[in-house]
C-alpha cells in the first residue's frame, strides 16, 4: 500500500496532536494522583538508606 | 573474579567463549582478502584471551551461598576500570583528531592514521566505550540497590559486559582497516551489529529480570531512565543498521534505506542516541547518585516522572532538525523544530530538579569536588539542551548547519554534562565499591575537576566563535552579489581556534588521566589492604575465598 505524503501529514496534525495531548494529560494525572505520593514519597527517600545489602527472599 | 562464578557458570562461559573463538575464526577464514578476514582475528583472540582467564580460575572451590545476601558487583567493578581505560583512549583520540584539525600533516601519510578513520575511533570511543561502559557498570549498580535485590544471576552480567567491549574493540579496530557503513556513530558494519542486538537483548532481559525480583514496592526513576536507554537503543539500532551484506565473507553490506528516508532513518537514530544513549542513561546516573552523594532526596519526584515521560515522548520526533533546508519534506523539518523546541520544558524541568536537589546543600558542593562534577553537569544539561532546542530552529539553524558550532554545542553535552556526571558518580562509586572511606586522593578529585572545567570552557568557546564566523563568512556577500569570502579563506580564519579547541581538549583529556590514576590508586589501596588482612593471625582460608569488599 502505498502512504501518500497528504495522509500523513493529515495524521500527524490530527491523531498526533490529539495523541500528545492525551499523553501528558496521563503522565500528568499519574504524576499528580494524591494515592501515590505516598509510594513516590517513599521511593526518593529509601535511596538515601544506608543499608547495603538486598532484601527478602534470595534465589 | 572468576572464583565468584559457579562451577557451571565458569563451564559455561567457556563453551560461550569457544563459540565466539569460531566465529572468529570463521570470519578470518572466510574473509581472506577482505577486511573481514582482520576482524575475525580480532573477534579469536578477544574470546581466546578471555577463555584463559577462566581457565586460569576454573578448579577454584566453588563459591559458598553466602554470596547470594550480597549484592553482585564484580561486573560494577569491572565496568568502572573499563570505563576508565575508554576514557583515556576515546578522548586520546579526540585530541589527536583535533590536532589533525589544526596540523593536517599528522596523518603520516599513513591510511589508517586519516582524520575520516581516526575520528569515529574517537567518537565511538567516547560515546559508547567511555558512555556504554559507565552507564552498564552503573546501572548494575543502581538497579540492585534501588530494587534491593541482587542481579538476577552471574552470568548475564559479564556476557553483557565483556560481549559489550568486544563490539567497541571490533568497531575500533575496523575503523582503522577503514570499515564503516557511513552512518555518523552507527559506523560499525552488519556482523558488529548483530552481535551488539545479542549482548543488547541479554542486558535488557537481565534488568527485566532483576526487576521483578524488586523488594521495593515502587521502581526508582532512575530505573526509568537506564530502561528507557536499553529499550530505545535497541529499538534504534535495530532499524538503523537494516542492511544486506555483499556475503557473508564481506565486511561491507548495503543500508536497506536509501536517499531522503536514509537520511531520515539516521538523524532519527541520531539524535535519538543522544537522547537515549547520553541523556536518558545519564540521567538515571544523576536521579541516584546526586541525591546519594547530597545525602538529600530528589526535590521533587513528581516532576522527575513528568520530565520523564516528556523526555522520552518528545525527543522520538525531534531528529528531523539534522536535516533542515534539505529534500527532506518541509512539513517533516518544522515537526522536528516543534518539537525540538518543546523538549527544553523537560530538559529544563531535570536540570532545575537537580540543581534544586542541591538547595541546602551548597556547602558540599563547596567543599565537595565529587559533588562539584555533578552539579557542574546539571548546569552543563540544562545550557546544552537550550542551546540544542536554539539551534534547532530552522532560521538559526541556516547560520549554525554545518558548522563548528553543531561542534561545540555537542562538546558543551559531551564534556560538560555527560562527562561530568559520569566522573562524578564514579569518584562517589568507587570508594562504595571497593570499601573505602574516600578515594585515594581527594586532592586529585579537585584537579580533575579544574582541569574537566577549563578544558570544557575552552573548547566550547573556541567552536563558538569558530562556528558562528564560519557561518558568517559563508553567507556575506559583496556589493556584486557573489560571496565575500572563498571556502578557504573561513577555512584559514579557523586555525587559531582549532589550535585552541585542541589545547581544550588536552586539559579535559589530562584530566580523565589524573582520574584514572586516582581511581586506580584507591582500588590498589583496598588491595594492600585486603593483602595485609591476610597476614594476621587468623585461621587460614581457602583459596579464592570472598575478601571483605569483593
Amino acid at each position: 500500500m502505498e502512504i501518500a505524503h497528504e495522509t500523513l501529514v493529515a495524521l500527524s496534525k490530527s491523531w498526533g496532536l490529539f495523541y500528545l495531548v492525551g499523553f501528558s494529560l496521563c503522565v500528568i494525572v499519574y504524576a499528580c494522583w494524591p494515592g501515590n505520593r505516598q509510594a513516590f514519597q517513599r521511593a526518593k527517600t529509601s535511596i538515601l538508606d544506608e543499608d547495603d545489602t538486598p532484601r527478602g527472599p534470595q534465589a | 573474579m572468576v572464583s565468584q562464578l559457579t562451577v557451571s557458570e565458569r563451564q559455561f562461559a567457556l563453551v560461550i567463549l569457544g563459540l565466539l573463538a569460531m566465529c572468529g575464526l570463521a570470519m578470518a577464514a572466510g574473509g581472506r582478502g577482505d577486511p573481514m578476514g582482520a576482524q575475525g582475528f580480532v573477534v579469536l583472540i578477544y574470546a581466546v584471551g578471555f577463555a584463559f582467564v577462566v581457565m586460569a580460575g576454573l578448579y577454584a572451590p566453588e563459591p559458598d551461598d553466602s554470596r547470594l545476601s550480597r549484592y553482585y558487583d564484580d561486573p560494577t567493578k569491572v565496568g568502572i576500570v573499563l570505563t576508565m581505560i575508554w576514557a583515556v583512549i576515546g578522548m586520546g583520540f579526540g585530541v589527536w583528531v583535533a590536532s589533525l584539525l589544526a596540523w593536517p600533516n599528522l596523518t603520516f601519510d599513513a591510511a589508517w592514521a586519516s582524520f575520516g578513520r581516526l575520528r569515529p575511533v574517537h567518537t565511538s570511543g567516547v560515546i559508547f566505550g567511555f558512555g556504554g561502559n559507565a552507564l552498564i557498570a552503573t546501572s548494575f549498580h543502581v538497579l540492585q540497590r534501588t530494587s534491593r535485590a541482587r542481579l538476577a544471576d552471574q552470568f548475564s552480567p559479564w556476557f553483557v559486559l565483556i560481549g559489550y567491549n568486544l563490539f567497541c574493540v571490533v568497531a575500533a579496530s575496523g575503523y582503522l582497516l577503514g570499515v564503516t557503513q557511513s552512518k555518523e556513530y552507527a559506523e560499525p558494519e552488519w556482523y558488529a551489529d548483530i552481535w551488539l542486538v545479542i549482548v543488547w537483548v541479554v542486558y535488557f532481559l537481565l534488568y527485566i529480570r532483576t526487576l521483578m525480583r524488586r523488594q521495593e514496592p515502587h521502581i526508582y526513576v532512575a530505573n526509568w531512565y537506564y530502561m528507557a536507554f536499553i529499550l530505545v537503543v535497541a529499538v534504534l539500532h535495530i532499524v538503523n543498521n537494516l542492511a544486506m551484506p555483499v556475503s557473508l565473507s564481506h565486511a561491507k553490506s548495503y543500508s536497506l534505506f536509501s536517499g531522503v528516508q536514509d537520511a531520515m532513518t539516521q538523524w532519527w537514530y541520531g539524535h535519538n542516541a543522544v537522547a537515549f544513549f547520553l541523556t536518558a542513561g545519564f540521567l538515571g546516573m544523576m536521579y541516584y547518585y546526586m541525591p546519594k552523594r547530597a545525602g538529600r532526596p530528589i526535590f521533587s519526584y513528581r516532576l522527575s516522572i513528568i520530565s520523564f515521560w516528556g523526555i522520552t515522548f518528545l525527543y522520538m520526533w525531534a531528529g528531523s532538525h539534522h536535516l533542515h533546508y534539505t529534500a527532506l519534506p518541509h512539513w517533516v523539518q518544522t515537526l522536528g523544530m516543534t518539537f525540538s523546541v518543546m523538549l527544553l520544558v523537560p530538559s529544563w524541568a531535570s536540570a532545575g530538579n537537580a540543581l534544586a536537589t542541591l538547595n541546602g546543600a551548597w556547602h558540599k558542593v563547596r567543599d565537595d569536588a565529587t559533588l562539584r562534577f555533578m552539579m557542574v553537569a546539571a548546569v552543563f544539561y540544562g545550557l546544552s539542551t537550550f542551546e540544542g532546542s536554539f539551534m534547532a530552529i530552522r532560521p538559526v539553524n541556516s547560520l549554525s548547519h554545518y558548522t563548528d558550532w553543531t561542534v561545540g554545542h555537542v562538546h558543551a553535552g559531551a564534556l560538560g554534562w555527560v562527562a561530568m556526571i559520569t566522573f562524578g558518580s564514579i569518584y562517589a562509586l568507587v570508594p562504595w565499591m571497593w570499601k573505602r572511606q574516600a578515594m585515594y586522593s581527594p586532592k586529585l578529585v579537585e584537579v580533575h575537576f579544574w582541569l574537566a572545567l577549563a578544558g570544557t570552557i575552552v573548547y566550547v568557546f573556541a567552536m563558538w566563535n569558530s562556528g558562528i564566523i564560519q557561518g558568517l563568512m559563508w553567507r556575506t556577500y559583496n556589493d556584486g552579489g557573489t560571496l565575500a569570502y572563498s571556502f578557504i579563506d573561513s577555512l584559514v580564519a579557523m586555525h587559531p581556534y582549532y589550535i585552541a579547541r585542541a589545547f581544550g581538549g588536552l586539559l579535559f583529556l589530562a584530566g580523565a588521566i589524573v582520574g584514572s590514576i586516582n581511581v586506580w590508586m584507591t582500588i590498589r589501596a583496598s588491595r594492600l589492604e585486603a593483602a595485609a588482612g591476610a597476614d594476621a593471625d587468623l585461621p587460614a582460608r581457602p583459596a579464592g575465598a570472598v575478601v571483605a569488599g569483593e
